[in-house]
């Protein structure tokens, strides 16, 4: 195992790094869409409602693999060209933004109406109610389980073994096929991921705790 | 759009309803197994037996924070190295099973760690015994508090299914792989109509879940 590492150690390096960085584009763009989405669905706005629900909707019922050969095969042919991690990127930010809009919807119902009300009566615009008073409260609410869907994005950037995108996983695939040690390079790169993982996940249950 | 007319033949169609239906049997099969795994180990956790919580705990941390596609790749291709031959039904249900297990048994143990304490106090002194209240009255109350989260991850698990294309389970994905790798012109009709057939199975079980969310 540690023969596997040291002899592999700059293509498990590189898969690493790309799953990181996959992660945190995805999570980075993820969140705005999911935040935007969010607060479409709960505005007054009877039109951007419908929008988003129908977004929401699409994205969390359509597995991310097929998201994701979509960007990969698809719009090449009809659009423009894709890398493999490119197509990964994007297939994993719409699939985790209609999460990421799920939850932040939940957090911003789960702030009593007098909150609103009362911002409302004291000159706010709704606009203005939102930003500062709302939205703050809510995505206070929502980190634990933002932290998980975190958890979850990381897990399913391994889908860029899929399309190319030279990931963790990507690599896995590589190193065992060519060492023949597959449950050594499994067990390996399943460690790699769990660095990331493992704490992540107990500090979102510590969150919680302190939280509830 | 001639394309379209010709992809979906009657051939091509029922070659993907085929899938589908593999799609769906090993979705509920998984489902059956995972939930009982769930429920038995999400319960151990709860209950904290000594040292034997802890250790059910600990692997299912673990397994709840590997990708489902390393869970996979480990059982096609990992197992036989230890001498067990599989074949990509059974590991990808093996897989799927270990995986979504563990992920509801997380979801079991804090179902029914969010019971009113009041409830086993209540139930005990009416002279229950500690698995009798378990058993008539705390468990049926946190099923009932579970059920929005256990049907939104059997969702994902019927969507993670398409992983499995990768260890050449013949399921919907691989299907449509099959059909537009012979006539490439199929592939954009071929992902419409896939991401429309998920889409009707895991749509229906959404309102369902969210059905039963507002009745409780």
């Amino acid at each position: 195992m540690i023969g596997i590492l040291t002899n592999h150690w700059s293509e498990f390096l590189s898969g690493f790094w790309n799953t990181i960085l996959c992660s945190l584009i995805a999570l980075f763009f993820s969140l705005i869409l999911g935040v935007g989405f969010a607060l479409l669905e709960v505005a007054p706005n009877k039109f951007g409602r419908a929008v988003a629900h129908v977004y929401i909707e699409i994205f969390r019922n359509i597995p991310l693999l097929v998201i994701t050969m979509i960007f990969y095969l698809v719009v090449p042919q009809i659009w423009f060209k894709v890398s493999g991690f490119a197509a990964g990127t994007i297939g994993l930010t719409l699939y985790t933004s209609a999460f990421i809009a799920e939850t932040v919807r939940a957090g911003i119902n789960s702030v009593g109406d007098g909150q609103m009300e009362g911002a409302r009566s004291n000159g706010m615009t709704y606009t203005q109610a939102m930003r500062y008073v709302i939205l703050p409260q809510a995505l206070k609410i929502v980190i634990p389980p933002l932290g998980n869907q975190f958890i979850n994005l990381i897990k399913n950037s391994s889908v860029l073994a899929f399309v190319a995108g030279f990931d963790l996983m990507y690599q896995a695939d590589v190193i065992a096929f060519s060492s023949f040690e597959t449950i050594n390079t499994y067990i390996v790169v399943g460690l790699f991921y769990l660095v990331l993982t493992l704490p992540l996940s107990y500090y979102m249950r510590h969150l919680e705790k302190k939280l509830a | 759009m001639e394309n379209f007319i010709h992809a979906y033949s009657w051939i091509n169609i029922r070659f993907l309803l085929q899938g589908l239906w593999v799609t769906i049997y090993v979705s509920l099969i998984s489902i059956a197994l995972s939930f009982i795994l769930g429920l038995v180990f999400g319960f151990i956790r709860y209950v904290k037996i000594k040292y034997l919580s802890a250790i059910v705990g600990f692997v299912i941390d673990i397994i709840r924070n590997l990708p489902l596609l390393l869970i996979i790749f480990f059982t096609y291709f990992g197992l036989p190295e230890l001498g067990i031959i599989t074949n990509p039904t059974v590991a990808s249900i093996i897989a799927l099973v270990v995986f979504e297990g563990a992920m509801l048994a997380e979801i079991v143990r804090s179902g029914i760690a969010a019971v009113d304490p009041g409830q086993m106090e209540g139930a005990r002194s009416n002279g229950m015994t500690y698995m009798q209240a378990m058993y008539h009255v705390i468990i049926p109350q946190a099923l009932n508090k579970m059920i929005p989260s256990l049907l939104s991850q059997f969702v994902s698990l019927v969507k993670d299914t398409s992983l499995a294309t990768i260890i050449v389970l013949p399921e919907l994905l691989f299907h449509a792989q099959i059909i537009y790798s012979q006539n490439t012109t199929y592939l954009i009709p071929m992902y419409v109509i896939i991401a429309v057939m998920y889409f009707i199975v895991c749509f229906s079980l959404s309102m369902v879940a969210k059905h039963l969310q507002s009745k409780y």
